[in-house]
């Protein structure tokens, strides 16, 4: 085969293309990864937000004094239940 | 003033990624991204947190992010960091988050030429102690006894025969702009750790322990407390590195019992009494070099 060479160009940076992206989105939920939930009492809760914090999934929300819980992509790690001192989180058995 | 629990940005930019249940490294990604902000270019290499965070089209990555070699991320970071200044772009900063082996035995390399020629990156390696991507191979900062599937407990050798190696006084020693290592189990301490070294231009490096509830044959609930209980035993400490000197963060005036520690994880089930009196011997021995040496 033959080599051929392209002619020489000049181009900014604004010229060179960048490689493919793609935005961030989400498709499928987590929630069946799990056999317990987690379930806030907000009577108990004091906000220290603790669990928030410590969520891996991060799947905690603040919600005015207290915290809820995206249900969708919790895995139901039990770390939540384990940081609270307040022992407002208990899991629940997923039916 | 420095971020707290409080402060902290509501914004989770890694969000329905598909990490185990209670995984530390994945904690420590989310904690880090959300200090750093939108304007974070993220290099990941293979490992844990790529494998789990761009499964197409489920991609979990909100701020920019991209998967790099498994030995260049330190040297992709550095690219991406020229391009994005020359094209005029400010108020950014690339973070890259790499795994164990990923940082001591492969990419070392890259990360060495980086702090060699003071890019300004933000290196965290989130340490599981193994390659568990993979299904839990040794790396060179799995400690001491542990067992993984290259290590296997057989009658005559029982798991890793090697100590951990000390990456942190490693990167130190290049003369780094700035070092931390850090413990999922007290994150405002590394809350801390993050804002101030996206603050420093230059290299950075932050040397987080996570612990990985399957490899480490622990309860995911346990993932926090086992982070927190390696401190307060002295198999890990909490120290920073500026200015070329290094300072202790958490002194402790009593360690707590290194067989309670080691006794809860399912890698170190076969240790005998003598083991653990090795494994406490040799804290020991790093704990009189570290109140020698660390301020």
């Amino acid at each position: 085969m033959k080599v051929v060479l392209r002619d020489k160009k000049t181009f900014t940076l604004d010229e060179i293309p960048f490689a493919p992206c793609y935005k961030p989105g989400l498709v499928a939920v987590n929630s069946g990864w799990r056999n317990e939930k987690p379930v806030v009492d907000e009577s108990k809760c004091n906000g220290c937000n603790l669990c928030y914090l410590y969520c891996p999934d991060g799947t905690i929300f603040k919600k005015g004094k207290s915290v809820g819980i995206d249900y969708d992509f919790c895995k139901g790690c039990g770390i939540c239940k384990k940081i609270c001192k307040q022992g407002a989180i208990t899991m629940e058995s997923e039916k | 003033m420095a971020v707290n629990v409080k402060t902290i940005s509501d914004d989770e930019l890694f969000y329905g990624h598909k990490a185990c249940a209670g995984c530390g490294g994945s904690l420590a990604v989310r904690i880090a991204l959300k200090i750093l902000g939108r304007r974070s270019v993220a290099v990941l290499p293979a490992g844990c947190m790529s494998a789990v965070g761009f499964n197409f089209p489920q991609l979990s990555f909100a701020n920019n992010a991209i998967i790099s070699t498994f030995a260049g991320t330190a040297s992709m970071m550095t690219g991406i960091q020229a391009g994005l200044k020359a094209l005029g772009k400010k108020d950014f900063q690339v973070v890259g988050f790499a795994g164990d082996g990923g940082t001591a035995d492969i990419g070392i390399q890259a990360l060495s030429g980086a702090i060699d020629r003071n890019d300004d990156i933000l290196y965290i390696c989130y340490d599981n102690e193994a390659y568990m991507n993979t299904g839990i191979q040794k790396s060179s900062l799995t400690p001491f006894g542990a067992r993984t599937t290259t290590t296997p407990v057989g009658s005559v050798i029982k798991g890793n025969l090697h100590n951990k190696k000390n990456m942190f006084e490693i990167v130190a020693a290049h003369g780094i702009t700035y070092a931390a290592t850090a413990s999922i189990g007290y994150l405002p301490d590394f809350m801390k750790k993050v804002e101030k070294a996206a603050s420093i231009r230059g290299t950075k490096y932050i040397h987080i322990i996570a612990p990985c509830p399957t490899g480490w044959g622990i309860k995911t609930e346990d993932c926090v407390d086992i982070a927190k209980e390696v401190v307060d035993c002295g198999l890990w400490y909490l120290a920073e590195f500026e200015n070329g000197e290094y300072k202790l963060n958490r002194k402790i005036k009593e360690f707590s019992d290194v067989a309670t520690y080691i006794k809860k994880q399912g890698r170190f089930k076969h240790l005998t009494d003598e083991d653990i009196q090795l494994i406490e011997a040799s804290r020991n021995k790093k704990w009189d070099y570290l109140n020698k040496y660390f301020n």
